[in-house]
């Protein structure tokens, strides 16, 4: 299999492209982009990205107030003495390190479900090039070695400025 | 009217990494001499951790003195950041993206500063832990869940967890634009740090969502800090004067009015020790002046409800503390800077466009703005604690000693300095925000003008 990553100066050229892709019957499920900023969804013809992110703060508040229960009850009962007259488990008084624990782990979670979602960290690496956080789109495609001569001309005639080649 | 130029992302890497890539002189010299305050602040807590509390100006009643009226005044200015950060990204301003990632910062640094206050009060730092975490499993002796001084330590933990791990996520996407720039060592750290980012369409998506998501779990979050910093006075029955309902919201509106300000402050500063003329201009401080005026009087509406219940109930504790306050050499003087500084002056010239726009008004009016809620957080704590109350037995008064001023005044430096390092670190505006901004904006012809208007994504 070939790896390719064209470059385009032009974000219009790039839109072309991936239509000019889509007509010599590649879908956007083949094909990747690469941008420096974010750009408004299907700018590029790709596919939507679909992620459960919601799904992560939900479990993480539950695991959070589950803890926050626990931590609150377990200490209190450890060492059961009556300070000022109040009872051990004081329920107003152990809302608090609860709630805050239900915010934290929903927060914890949140935070590694967007790493995970996005993929992150990203061992593999991949076709890169620094000039796409100048502003350069980049286009990524993994073809079968016999058709990339042919890609690459596609790419180029639709105005890439350059593709690079990784043969794996 | 928007003064939004075009400019291409090169220029923007170039313009926003300007301190990262290359400090100029200034830099270093201005951390130099903060390095020398912060020096002299932490060997002023090596002589109070080696002294005893002995070496501040606190004594029997007034056991709260300066460190507890600053650690009010860090949270107050944490709090600007992630409320100014998260409510300006839910409602999708377009004025927020030169101020939020400053904000973030701000929160993050000022609540590291802030946290440490209680524990340099303590005395015996260490003790701390028992206090405050649950931790000593051997003997079984576990923290009181009951205490106010304990619910603090969870708040704001979550907090400042929450809030550098939302920097850290927003600071991705940049940390990929600095790997791109730089060679050797710097690019193989900045490589690790970007963690293989590489800009495509479904971690695009993610880092947005992740913003919304992560500003709408933290805003509750911010509520509760400051909400529970009051209940650590509100709970309290021996000062009667600090037994009100109201301390909470009133706590958490007077930290917006002073946070928000503090970033006023610091975009001007970012401004014109930067150069970022093209990203910081003046109809984001003109916003920021407008959304002030709002919130300053609110503020004053809960100050008003605060004082004239206090009154209105004819208790002689709440009319004898409110003497003290307002009428009694030294606190007379301090109250009446305290509301000309906390509001007259500044929302008075603020109502004027004019001074809104204007770079040098805006900076010594914020400036005003904290200077009167540093002295609204003394006028609570050092008159509350000094008449004598049903559990102090005890009249007293309170001079801050040598070593809790060079403490106090080194955290203003300790805070500083920390942003100077992170600028050199990191980009203080949002680059991928900033070029977002670009990307959705083009030129409009209304009439005769040509304006920038923005493509509203459905």
């Amino acid at each position: 299999m070939t790896k390719m990553l064209a470059v385009f100066k032009e974000e219009e050229k790039a839109a072309k492209a991936t239509e000019e892709l889509e007509k010599a019957g590649h879908t956007n499920e083949n094909f990747d982009i690469l941008t420096g900023s974010p750009y408004p969804e299907g700018a590029f013809g790709e596919a939507e990205p679909k992620h459960h992110l919601y799904v992560y703060p939900l479990v993480g508040a539950f695991v959070g107030f589950s803890m926050g229960l626990l931590l609150t009850i377990a200490t209190q009962s450890a060492w059961p003495l009556v300070v000022g007259g109040k009872p051990i488990l004081s329920i107003p008084a152990m809302m608090i390190p609860m709630y805050e624990g239900t915010m934290l782990g929903a927060i914890l979670f949140t935070i590694a479900g967007i790493l995970f979602e996005s993929r992150l960290p990203n061992l593999k690496g991949g076709l890169y090039d620094p000039r796409i956080t100048e502003g350069y789109v980049g286009i990524t495609i993994e073809v079968a070695k016999k058709d990339a001569g042919e890609l690459q001309k596609l790419l180029e005639k639709a105005g890439a400025e350059e593709v690079l080649r990784r043969e794996s | 009217m928007q003064q939004r130029v075009a400019l291409p992302h090169k220029q923007i890497n170039a313009d926003l990494l300007n301190i990262t890539l290359k400090a100029p002189l200034w830099w270093w010299i201005t951390v130099g001499v903060l390095g020398l305050f912060v020096l002299a602040a932490f060997s002023s807590v090596a002589v109070l951790v080696n002294k005893g509390l002995g070496v501040t100006g606190l004594n029997r009643p007034v056991m709260w003195g300066l460190f507890i009226v600053d650690f009010i005044f860090w949270i107050g200015i944490s709090h600007a950041g992630v409320m100014l950060s998260a409510i300006l990204r839910l409602s999708k301003a377009e004025w927020r993206r030169p101020a939020t990632r400053a904000a973030e910062v701000l929160t993050v640094l000022s609540l590291l500063w802030a946290a440490l206050h209680p524990v340099i009060h303590a005395g015996r730092l260490w003790r701390i832990m028992y206090w405050a975490f649950p931790y000593d499993f051997s003997r079984g002796i576990w923290i009181n869940i009951r205490s106010p001084l304990v619910w603090d330590p969870s708040a704001i933990f979550t907090y400042l967890t929450g809030s550098a791990l939302f920097v850290i996520v927003a600071l991705i996407p940049d940390l990929a634009v600095i790997r791109d720039r730089t060679t050797g060592i710097r690019h193989q750290i900045y490589s690790i740090l970007a963690m293989g980012w590489r800009g495509t369409p479904r971690q695009w998506k993610l880092q947005i969502v992740a913003g919304f998501l992560l500003s709408a779990l933290l805003l509750p979050v911010f509520v509760s800090v400051h909400s529970i910093v009051s209940w650590d006075f509100a709970v309290a029955i021996s000062v009667e004067a600090w037994h009100v309902t109201i301390f909470a919201p009133y706590f958490v509106i007077g930290a917006v009015h002073s946070g928000v300000s503090a970033v006023v402050t610091m975009m001007v500063l970012m401004r014109w020790l930067f150069g970022w003329h093209a990203y910081i201009r003046e109809e984001h401080i003109d916003a920021l002046g407008r959304l002030l005026i709002v919130i300053a009087t609110t503020w004053l509406y809960f100050f008003f409800l605060e004082f004239s219940f206090a009154l209105f109930s004819r208790e002689s504790q709440e009319i004898a503390l409110r003497e003290l306050q307002v009428f009694t050499w030294p606190w007379w003087p301090l109250f009446l800077t305290f509301i000309l500084a906390g509001y007259v002056i500044p929302v008075g010239l603020w109502l004027s466009k004019r001074v809104r726009r204007s770079w040098v008004m805006m900076f010594w009016t914020s400036l005003l703005v904290n200077i009167g809620m540093w002295l609204e957080r003394l006028i609570i704590v050092i008159p509350g604690l000094s008449r004598k109350t049903p559990f102090s037995f005890d009249w007293g008064t309170y001079h801050p000693s040598l070593i809790e001023v060079t403490i106090i005044v080194g955290g203003y430096a300790f805070v500083f300095l920390l942003l100077l390092l992170f600028a050199k670190a990191f980009p203080l505006i949002p680059i991928f925000d900033i070029k977002e901004g670009q990307t959705l904006s083009e030129n409009i012809k209304i009439g005769r003008r040509t304006v920038p208007a923005l493509r509203v994504e459905e």
